[in-house]
């Protein structure tokens, strides 16, 4: 067998008292597929950051191609034939596709040559690949598929034999990851070796030839895809077994607690975002709201929780009708009963800076529990956010550590244990899981079912196809602003895709 | 991608970090005494008795202290409300008014410790006022704060040049400024209280202004770290979306936190009109409003941190002024020169220092003792 395409051994990195990787060998042959699965924190990111130059190891080696090299920086990395593609795309906007491959690689200070040279490379990546994309194109006219496809593109444009995606798929429709499947497996057949950090273990089983598994920053297994199953790697990943499905029975919905007629918002720049959506969700049920990330949901959402004023339309809560085009007013939505769950925690739903304890209040600071005269209350605010510590297993279980020091997952269960203790009648939760490990997802699902079970409504807006399915009563799915179709949660995956890309269903049928 | 929070022991970040680059600062003022030829040690040496070695020189010190104490403050409570607020100066100017309005129409009337509350009321008064147009204009129409307080700077100069040629001038007089204020329009200096101790203040005015400014410290303190309010302009300063999404109103926040601001400033008229010059003059804040940017950076925008920052710049223009008296080649310019070099490694160059010392504490950390298996922070 040839020398493989990369091979680490020994690799070591602390970040202070953090042993982000401990000892990694990891092999990849030449014209494979590799898959890199872990949980959050488990070491992942920072040993592809090594790799690709961003940070360097305190120990062990990087041989590519049997030779050892040293990567001092991504430019490093490219020379050796290392390209990396983001989880968030680093592309500049405004620039077309041309001139987006081209940068950093410009040659000289005027650009027709680097032009010209882009224009033949890409044409030649198109004929060998089949990489189609217009390059004339300006990159935020372009859908999020094609946007992906250019950062593949500038790696083949700078040489690039080694292939690493990080959560690929995470901003794309099923269709578009299947066309993003296909792409890979073209390079594959061309020799190309390809490294896959996902958190999907059913993309790992359908793509990957082989598979590597890492928990907290050990790789603990490495195996061939055909010889492994789903919940074997879950349960590799986690150190126990996980329950994959939720376990949930059937809903008793009551009366509407959320009603939304003929909502209309848009940006700031005027264009429509969310287009004449009516819908309700009733009490004792979870109503799924599914799209790819961008179709209006960040927006409903807002709206409903009062973050954004609307244009038009109506919105009943709890009994309680609310203009949403009048001033809109967060603490007014809170008041009447509604928590929220925002899909940024870290630059909405927490204040990283903060303590936990300051965190476990925000949005609550008006409430006179955690009042003493003219001052806030420490004492209250930390046996509160102890109770939350305590009942959400959030761990360090230390309420004055600075928010920013926890791990995502953790992070996650202070904004729900905030929102869900409060006992709200009407929750809106975006990205319940997004950035979570294996195992907090499973307890975060409990909950939200458990909230169901309590009689309360619930509206979950996911860019998870499988927690969407999984978690609602009904399914609701967005496109371009409009709700383009309710199904069960028994719909097929395919079938709510096509809704997704809005594809509409006599469409589908022909 | 996340990058593990490297977090560091207070004392190497409010002790060591400031005091290396403060160290750093004086080595490069150092080499500019140098360069003109005369020692930097004596020259450090003559600054330091300047400023510490007697007692009238420490009052003087204190004196500048207690200006940059309340500018320092004020710039530090915007300042966890994510705005900078460069206006100190021109709203201290006009917080000289509202002292003035008090000393000038009872003075005559009522004792300086019934004067004192009303001339820090209104001193606020107009300290903020002052900030509020621009703070408005920030809120409600995303006019850039650091520029209307700069222009707002420049406004506070012309008019109170206005009033102090005209209207405040008495008659008669040829100096812009107003008439020396009666008995209970003067703060009582505190040579009789040092004399208690022993030590003899000379002619340094270190007045009771200097209580009222570690009274605001504390009360800044309380507001920002134990208040409902000091909450909302934290959040707001950290992340305007999660200050949007608890509920809080940014508008509100913005005035309310820049009228403070603002108000603060204000405040360092007392000591300088009231307690020292005894009558509104020109140009009276001399810098005090652009000192205490640096005063509130050096502090890390905390009152502990602001009072020895205000006293080291206290000592910069005390015993600097002795210096440029003793030392002939040193002229007053290069001791802004110095300043200048302990504002740009002290506040600019705040961070420059931070990583190197951050990796030198963990490889010294690392070396005498295993780290335990507690994963705190997130290295994904």
């Amino acid at each position: 067998m040839a020398e493989p395409a990369i091979e680490l051994i020994g690799i070591d990195k602390r970040f202070g008292a953090v042993h982000a990787n401990r000892s990694i060998d990891l092999t990849v042959e030449r014209g494979t597929i590799h898959g890199i699965v872990g949980e959050n924190g488990a070491g992942k990111s920072t040993l592809m950051s090594i790799i690709y130059g961003f940070y360097q190891a305190d120990a062990g080696e990087i041989r590519v191609a049997g030779r050892k090299v040293e990567i001092a920086d991504p430019n490093a990395a490219i020379a050796a034939g290392i390209g990396m593609v983001h989880q968030h795309f680093m592309l500049v906007h405004n620039l077309t596709v041309v001139e987006n491959v081209m940068l950093g690689a410009e040659r000289s200070p005027l650009l027709s040559s680097g032009i010209a040279k882009v224009r033949g490379e890409l044409r030649r990546l198109e004929e060998d690949h089949g990489l189609e994309v217009d390059p004339d194109a300006v990159i935020e006219d372009l859908p999020v598929g094609l946007q992906q496809r250019v950062e593949i593109l500038k790696s083949l444009y700078r040489g690039a034999e080694i292939l690493i995606l990080d959560e690929p798929t995470g901003v794309l429709t099923p269709s578009e990851a299947d066309h993003l499947f296909e792409v890979l497996k073209q390079l594959r057949a061309e020799g190309k070796t390809i490294i896959l950090i996902t958190h999907k273990l059913r993309e790992i089983m359908a793509i990957t030839d082989t598979v590597s598994v890492m928990r907290r920053g050990e790789m603990v297994a490495t195996t061939k895809t055909a010889e492994t199953s789903v919940a074997e790697l879950a349960e590799l990943m986690v150190g126990r077994r996980v329950l994959l499905t939720v376990d949930k029975g059937a809903a008793t919905p009551g009366d509407p607690l959320l009603t939304v007629k003929h909502l209309t918002v848009k940006d700031s720049r005027g264009v429509t975002m969310v287009d004449d959506v009516s819908f309700s969700v009733r009490a004792g049920e979870i109503v799924g709201i599914a799209g790819v990330a961008g179709n209006g949901q960040s927006e409903l959402l807002e709206t409903l929780s009062g973050i954004r004023k609307a244009k038009a339309g109506l919105i009943v809560l709890n009994g309680r009708e609310i203009d949403p085009a009048r001033e809109a007013d967060p603490a007014e939505i809170r008041r009447i009963g509604c928590a929220h769950v925002p899909e940024d925690r870290h630059s909405m739903g927490l204040v990283l800076p903060f303590e936990e304890n300051e965190n476990a209040i925000l949005g609550y600071q008006s409430d006179p529990r955690f009042q003493k005269g003219p001052l806030l209350d420490p004492g209250a605010m930390r046996r509160d956010a102890l109770e939350k510590i305590e009942a959400y297993d959030i761990r360090p279980a230390d309420c004055r550590l600075k928010t920013a020091s926890f791990s995502g997952g953790n992070q996650q269960k202070i904004v729900l244990a905030r929102e869900m203790e409060r006992d709200p009648d009407v929750l809106l939760i975006g990205q319940p899981t997004r950035g979570v490990d294996v195992g907090a997802i499973e307890f975060i699902h409990k909950r939200i079912v458990a909230m169901r079970d309590a009689g309360k409504a619930i509206l979950l807006v996911s860019v998870e196809l499988d927690e969407i399915r999984a978690l609602s009563d009904r399914i609701l799915v967005m496109f371009a602003g409009k709700l383009v179709g309710e199904r069960g949660p028994e719909a097929s995956e395919g079938e709510l895709g096509l809704l997704m890309a809005g594809i509409d269903e006599k469409e589908a049928a022909e | 991608m996340s990058r593990p929070y490297a977090k560091l022991p207070r004392w190497i970040d409010y002790g060591l970090i400031p005091l290396v680059n403060l160290v750093v600062a004086f080595l490069v003022a150092g080499l500019v005494v140098v360069a003109v030829g005369e020692s930097p040690l004596e020259a450090a040496a003559l600054m330091l008795r300047g400023a510490f070695g007697y007692a009238e020189g420490f009052g003087f010190t204190l004196y500048y202290a207690t200006n940059f104490v309340f500018t320092g403050l004020a710039v530090a409570v915007a300042f966890h409300g994510g705005l900078f607020n460069i206006g100190g100066e021109g709203q201290a100017y006009v917080g000289g008014l509202g002292v003035a309005a008090v000393a000038l129409s009872l003075g005559a009337i009522l004792p300086w410790w019934l004067n004192l509350p009303l001339a820090i009321a209104l001193s606020f008064a107009f300290g903020a006022l002052w900030a509020f147009i621009p703070a408005y204009l920030q809120a409600k129409r995303g006019n850039h704060i650091v520029i209307t307080t700069i222009m707002f700077n420049f406004i506070a100069a012309a008019l109170m040049v206005y009033l102090l040629v005209g209207v405040l001038k008495p008659v008669g007089s040829m100096a812009p400024e107003t008439r020396t204020f009666d008995a209970g329009g003067q703060l009582p200096k505190l040579k009789g209280l040092f004399e208690v101790f022993g030590f003899n203040l000379g002619g340094a005015p270190l007045n009771v202004s200097l209580f009222v400014a570690l009274i605001a410290a504390v009360l800044v303190y309380m507001l920002i770290w134990r208040t409902r309010l000091g909450y909302e302009i934290r959040t707001l300063g950290f992340s305007p979306r999660a200050a949007r999404y608890a509920g809080m109103s940014e508008t509100k926040l913005i005035v309310v936190t820049m009228m403070i601001s603002g108000g603060l400033a204000g405040m360092m008229a007392l000591n300088a009109v009231m307690g020292d010059q005894y009558r509104l003059a020109i140009d009276f804040p001399q810098g005090a409003g652009f000192v205490g940017i640096a005063v509130a950076l050096m502090g890390r925008g905390h009152p502990a941190g602001i009072v020895p920052a205000a006293i080291l710049f206290g000592m910069l223009y005390q015993g600097g002024a002795e210096l440029a008296f003793d030392m002939p080649t040193i002229s007053r310019d290069m001791i802004v020169i110095i300043q200048g070099l302990v504002i740009l490694f002290a506040g600019a160059l705040e961070n420059m220092f931070r990583p190197g010392i951050g990796a030198a504490y963990q490889r010294v950390r690392f070396r005498t003792e295993e780290p335990a298996g507690k994963n705190v922070g997130e290295a994904g």
